[in-house]
């Protein structure tokens, strides 16, 4: 398989914090190149765990017991703090949830694209300053110049998720891990953001893990999605046939419990008791 | 009687607006520009709008914990727009309100049973502790909470529970009308729809008329009868749930819906625009 980006297989991991508690349950997920997963549940399912193992920023409380994280071939579990280093915000890039704190308020936007730049890529000052300006024009900002000279305080949060999105795409990654980056912000902006990033991803043929809590978010920009619940995948395939026709009952009452423009009764029914309960006792959660 | 509970008119709201310190005071632009709000008994009215619409403000004119710079606001007949404190003050008990972030509005070093059946006894509605304390348990078996919650602290319960120790605490005081922002924006799928089925069930068993903010239209689907599309401090839009939501007038709240992205197949939405 030539196409394959990323491979995590049988992993699990657990938080000595809260005494040993499983957070990641033997997961296993695939994502072929240009390919955009969804990575979806509700809190706690283990989502973020995931993410956060593939771009080696685990918290120390939590411990990996089991599996490996393959990104083209190479286990990142077993690489050097030096070798991750080469690898991270080059190969794989982030897109972070929450733009104002991703960013740094004492410097202006320009210096910190081209920060990136001239570290990862070896650029003169120079040449990442005007690829800077290329990439806030890829990201389709109209007055680039003015956002150049400008401090994130005085960008939209919008504006400040579409610098990320050049941050991110600026190192022509092969995977972009996206958490939640669009939660901050208004439905319609959101929209704007989710469309631009199908659209970077396609023009780089970059391979998308997309962080959310939102099925229609997994509907509307991912090819195929991997449920989670307590650390367990519950569901994964191609969105629209798990969407249309899913195989496991908590699938379908979690599509259920949410609300819908189109439909006045919908949003109003929980995930039924038995449901969870049958889900835990098959986890294996007591 | 009167069949509207709260009616606001020609609300206008001026944030910052000062005296300088030679009478020159600073125009400022308002926040709120002449809106009107008809709230029926036993309604729940959506207001909804983007950062910056104004809906928050709003709400906070409604309960009058913002004064209003235009405009007045009648409740349950009186009028209720100047009125100094003391007179607002028994209507406040009417007037309750659920907040958005349950663990910023529960006092972190009192008990859920100092939270519940304080407010009881200084608005006089219980007689003794053990009165509340009977008023409480009824309550909190209302909205599934166990009794064992009383000893608890507000960290010590889960989110969901927090914002149901919030409605419980607005019900408890018997109240006509309640404001609820934003309260179940954080939650996940499945607690939310928890949260907005109790609070459907409720407004209906106690006949409470409900004003619902939100920035989902999904959401003031699930729950009210009537919407008010607040864009920039004006209302855009209102009318009846079926009918907005069937057939919207205003451009803009074409575009806030078709910005919402439902969980079913569908290849051409991420590309397809709707101006605003």
């Amino acid at each position: 398989m030539t196409d394959m980006l990323l491979n995590v297989t049988g992993l699990s991991a657990v938080s000595d914090r809260e005494g040993g508690l499983p957070v990641l349950r033997d997961v296993s997920l695939s994502l072929k190149k240009g390919e955009v997963r969804g990575l979806v549940g509700e809190s706690g399912a283990g989502k973020s765990t995931i993410a956060k193992a593939i771009l080696s920023i685990l918290p120390r409380t939590v411990r990996v017991t089991g599996g490996w994280i393959n990104f083209k071939n190479r286990d990142l579990l077993a690489m050097k703090p030096q070798e991750l280093r080469s690898i991270m915000g080059s190969e794989i890039a982030l897109i972070p949830q929450d733009p104002q704190t991703a960013l740094n308020p004492g410097r202006r936007i320009g210096a910190q694209l081209a920060d990136g730049l001239r570290l990862k890529r070896g650029m003169s000052a120079k040449a990442a300053e005007a690829r800077a300006l290329q990439l806030l024009a890829d990201v389709q900002i109209r007055d680039p110049d003015r956002v150049m000279a400008s401090f994130p305080h005085q960008l939209s949060g919008g504006m400040r998720q579409r610098v990320l999105i050049a941050a991110a795409f600026a190192v022509d990654p092969e995977l972009v891990v996206a958490d939640e980056p669009t939660t901050a912000l208004d439905v319609t902006v959101q929209k704007e953001i989710l469309r631009l990033i199908r659209r970077m991803q396609e023009a780089h043929g970059t391979g998308v893990l997309f962080v959310t809590h939102d099925l229609g978010i997994v509907a509307q920009i991912c090819d195929s999605v991997t449920l989670l619940y307590a650390g367990k995948v519950i569901e994964e395939g191609p969105v629209r046939s798990v969407l249309e026709n899913p195989q496991h009952a908590y699938t379908r009452a979690l599509i259920a419990a949410g609300p819908r423009y189109d439909r006045p009764d919908a949003g109003l029914e929980p995930v039924p008791e038995e449901i969870l309960h049958a889900l835990r006792q098959e986890i294996g959660i007591r | 009687m009167d069949r509207n509970l709260l009616v606001a008119t020609g609300i206008e709201v001026t944030y910052g607006k000062r005296a300088g310190l030679f009478g020159t005071g600073q125009p400022v632009a308002p926040v709120l520009h002449g809106v009107d709000i008809r709230i029926a008994r036993g309604q729940t009215i959506g207001i909804v709008g983007e950062s910056g619409s104004g809906k928050t403000t709003l709400g906070r004119a409604l309960l009058r914990l913002v004064d209003v710079s235009a405009g007045n606001i009648t409740f349950d007949g009186k009028d209720i727009t100047h009125i100094p404190e003391n007179e607002m003050r028994p209507q406040r008990r009417r007037m309750q309100m659920i907040f958005q972030d349950p663990m910023a509005s529960l006092n972190p070093r009192h008990t859920i049973r100092r939270i519940l059946t304080g407010p009881l006894l200084l608005h006089g509605i219980a007689g003794d502790t053990a009165e509340a304390l009977a008023r409480v348990k009824a309550v909190l078996d209302r909205v599934s909470l166990p009794a064992a919650c009383l000893d608890r602290y507000p960290h010590e319960l889960s989110g969901g529970q927090r914002q149901r120790i919030g409605i419980a605490r607005a019900v408890l005081m018997e109240p006509d009308f309640v404001l609820a922002d934003e309260i179940v924006s954080g939650l996940d799928v499945s607690t939310q729809a928890q949260a907005l089925k109790l609070l459907k069930e409720l407004s209906r068993e106690l006949g409470l008329a409900m004003a619902f903010i939100s920035h989902d239209l999904s959401v003031i689907r699930a729950i009210c009868d009537h919407v008010y599309v607040l864009r920039l401090g004006r209302i855009v839009e209102q009318g009846p749930c079926e009918q907005v939501f069937a057939a919207p007038s205003a451009a803009y709240t074409r575009a806030l819906l078709d910005a919402i992205p439902l969980p079913e197949y569908d290849p051409g939405w991420l590309e397809r625009k709707t101006e605003a």
